[in-house]
């Protein structure tokens, strides 16, 4: 039996590198990739010896679209960009703008964010653990793990009033406050979510069929890991324990105790096993920011900002400037201030970053989103490679990339 | 933690790397560096290659279009990071748009593989060395450049949407 | 326990001793419509919600739809769902030629029934320009109780389909204009 090793000498071998290979084409609709992109596969029988990828299949020209609408109308863009974690990649917007205009939040807000983001982050985790099981088979895992889901789902509903591309919250905080109800939905998901999740880690992590098929296949060391410009759960399963909450902490996620977890051989076992625990990690950052906002009592949810902010209806009606507000900001006639931003945040695959250049128009001058998964999704051949076709369907699996965010 | 300030990073560009740096200024916390057009690689593998400065993972790469600033219209920003001090800094390039030829620096970073390939597919900027130079994310047979400002957002032979319908 | 039963509703027909005479469009109708086998063409944020639907709390194999068939070939529905850009345009159009009659289509959400809010040079402007669509799903994304309709609606048009219209003038001249062979 040749090892991976070997097997690539041969290949590069003057003297016995006719291997004759097959063409395989992997995409762009498969049951198996998550979203639209194609891999042309090279293969010597089951054995893969390159690959190469093709996206775009769904470019929707985000970015040249951000340079014609006003500041508060990208969210709805960045709501599609990781589309199942979208409350992430609103707060990093509202970060990013409020850099640019010099706004200051108050705490409560920052700890509202906090707990909208980390349920994003636990809805996110799941579709990727759970369809990861469903690749290698397991059918169960999914439809049962799937109706915590729809239980977040109700939370975001109660927030903002929509399930899947939430445009939670607004410039400087959020459109209403948290009702008495999605704090009951919420300590009613900390009590149902804990068994349910640890029934679903069981029924894989000492599973003898998913762990033979998951160790050892897709494995990336460090080195590779940083140089392809991994982030987020991927590179700590290398294990690197580089997490922007903690390194550059916004929001104020210096004030909540948590652990970073970080794997060892960066295969797709040591994904899954992360993406599990940062889960737990998420359930107690939850649970201390609900204490923390029911300490401070009822209160503020936005900054004051007139600007970019709607004023109640009642001063509407009555004040000449609340009316001149009102209608500025709704036709889009506000200015934003120049400058040049650039803020990331912790999504659930790695690092979001918004690269912002405002000339003072209404709209931004050049608008750039730093998406995780087109950047280390360069790095899928290496990982594949040597390996046989049922390990590429898992590993691409484990990477979690999302179409959305690949073509942007 | 803060491992080093942004004073301490110009000055050590400016004793180093003195002759390849045409500007710095500095905005909301970070550096931004005007790089000259033909010192890009030296300066970014000089600076993953230093012990104390270690800035060895390229966050992101993309293009800006410029069109009244004339002989430098199209533009390469770089975001480098250092994770040892915890440091991120900003590289820019400008060409002029008729000879767009940056130096690729796919040879320090695998990651600015495919980001090239966006810039290039983009504004068309074309990056000399680069392995697999062609288009990623629009359509292969595509002539133009569309995040440049002069092509327009919407697709001109669409017939069943009115413009003055919708305000333009 | 509740005994109340939901069975369909029989067609209109002569009914005797052992033998029940209806039309043949009619008894295929009511075959075809309960046992759909759908392809799920999911390619954005729409596809999530379609996850949603395929999962327990918002049940589609309830309609019939238990198996999902991945392939062309075997599929009845093809359930486009999420943007389809101009660069998949030639893929999705293979996948619809390769399915076999009867085939239905179903557009569901803004992007595959107008382009949605991406009226870019990039994005197709609805689905409807490359294939025939029977039902439109409009939402962004629509709430899994409104694709459930939207399969409803496929239902209601395969239960009242005459078994002759894949061979009617009407649709050949349908297929024409689309210049689908």
């Amino acid at each position: 039996m040749k090892t991976n090793l070997e097997f690539l000498a041969d290949i590069h071998n003057p003297e016995t590198s006719n291997i004759p290979y097959s063409t395989l084409n992997l995409g762009p609709t498969h049951p198996a990739t998550h979203g639209i992109f194609q891999n042309v596969l090279k293969m010597d029988g089951e054995k893969i010896i390159s690959g190469e990828q093709t996206i775009g299949y769904i470019h929707r020209a985000f970015e040249k679209i951000a340079e014609r609408r006003p500041l508060y109308q990208i969210t709805p863009l960045t709501d599609r960009l990781n589309y199942c974690s979208a409350p992430i990649n609103n707060t990093g917007w509202y970060l990013t703008t409020e850099k640019l205009l010099g706004l200051k939040v108050p705490k409560r807000v920052d700890y509202m964010r906090v707990m909208v983001m980390e349920l994003a982050r636990i809805a996110d985790h799941i579709i990727c653990n759970s369809i990861l099981g469903v690749d290698t088979g397991a059918l169960t895992g999914f439809t049962y793990v799937y109706q915590y889901r729809e239980k977040i789902y109700e939370i975001y509903e109660e927030i903002c009033g929509a399930r899947l591309t939430t445009f939670m919250g607004r410039i400087g905080g959020f459109e209403r406050d948290f009702s008495p109800k999605v704090f009951a939905l919420t300590k009613q998901l900390l009590i149902d979510f804990p068994p349910v999740w640890r029934e679903f880690e069981s029924l894989l992590s000492r599973n003898r069929i998913f762990m033979d098929r998951t160790i050892n296949t897709g494995a990336i060391s460090v080195d590779r890991a940083l140089n392809y410009g991994f982030t987020g759960p991927n590179l700590r399963a290398t294990g690197i324990d580089y997490d922007i909450r903690t390194a550059e902490p916004y929001c104020s996620y210096e004030d909540f105790k948590f652990d970073v977890p970080v794997g060892t051989t960066g295969d797709t076992y040591d994904r899954f096993v992360v993406r599990n625990e940062e889960i737990w990690q998420s359930l107690s950052i939850i649970e201390q920011a609900m204490k923390k906002i029911e300490e401070m009592g009822p209160g503020v949810y936005h900054a004051d900002n007139d600007h970019y902010y709607l004023p109640p209806k009642q001063e509407v009606y009555k004040n000449m400037e609340a009316l001149i507000y009102h209608f500025k900001i709704v036709m889009g006639e506000i200015d934003a201030p120049v400058g040049e931003v650039y803020q990331a945040v912790e999504g659930a695959n790695g690092e979001l970053g918004y690269y912002l250049i405002s000339d003072g128009g209404r709209s931004p001058y050049r608008l750039h989103f730093r998406r995780p998964c087109f950047i280390y999704y360069q790095a899928y051949p290496e990982m594949v490679q040597g390996q046989y076709l049922s390990d590429a369907i898992v590993v691409m699996s484990s990477l979690n990339v999302i179409a959305g965010e690949l073509d942007a | 933690m803060e491992g080093i300030t942004n004073h301490e990073i110009q000055e050590f560009l400016q004793n180093n790397l003195g002759e390849s740096i045409l500007s710095v200024e500095e905005s909301f916390g970070m550096l931004a560096v005007e790089v000259h057009i033909n010192h890009i690689y030296k300066v970014v593998s000089y600076l993953y290659k230093d012990e104390t400065m270690k800035f060895q993972f390229l966050t992101d790469l993309c293009g800006v279009h410029y069109p009244d600033s004339t002989n430098r219209e199209l533009g390469v920003v770089y975001h480098l990071q250092s994770m040892t001090l915890n440091r991120r800094l900003k590289l820019k390039v400008f060409v002029p748009v008729e000879k767009p030829e940056v130096p690729t620096i796919t040879g320090i970073y695998g990651s600015a593989n495919w980001m090239e390939r966006e810039t290039f597919d983009f504004f068309g900027i074309r990056f000399l060395g680069h392995p697999n130079l062609k288009r990623i994310l629009n359509m292969d047979e595509m002539v133009d450049f569309p995040m440049r400002k002069e092509f327009p957002l919407e697709d001109p032979t669409r017939d069943d949407k009115a413009d003055f319908q919708f305000g333009r | 326990m509740s005994t109340k039963i939901t069975i369909t509703e029989a067609p209109p027909g002569e009914e005797g001793p052992g033998f029940f005479a209806t039309s043949l469009d009619h008894v295929v109708g009511l075959a075809r419509k309960n046992s759909i086998w759908p392809l799920p063409f999911a390619t954005s944020c729409c596809g999530i919600e379609f996850m949603s639907t395929m999962a327990s709390h918002y049940d589609l194999a309830r309609f019939g739809s238990e198996r999902m068939s991945f392939t062309p070939r075997q599929a009845d529905l093809l359930m486009v769902m999420g943007t389809i850009a101009k660069k998949m345009g030639p893929v999705l159009r293979q996948v619809y030629e390769q399915m076999a009659e009867p085939r239905w289509v179903i557009a569901v959400g803004a992007c595959a029934s107008s382009g949605g809010i991406f009226d870019t040079y990039s994005v197709l402007q609805g689905i409807d320009r490359i294939i025939p669509v029977d039902v439109y799903v409009p939402g962004c994304p629509p709430r899994p109780e409104q694709i459930i309709d939207g399969v409803m609606r496929i239902q209601d048009l395969i239960g009242k389909e005459s078994v002759r219209r894949r061979n009617s003038d009407e649709y050949k001249h349908l297929m024409e204009q689309y210049m689908i062979k």
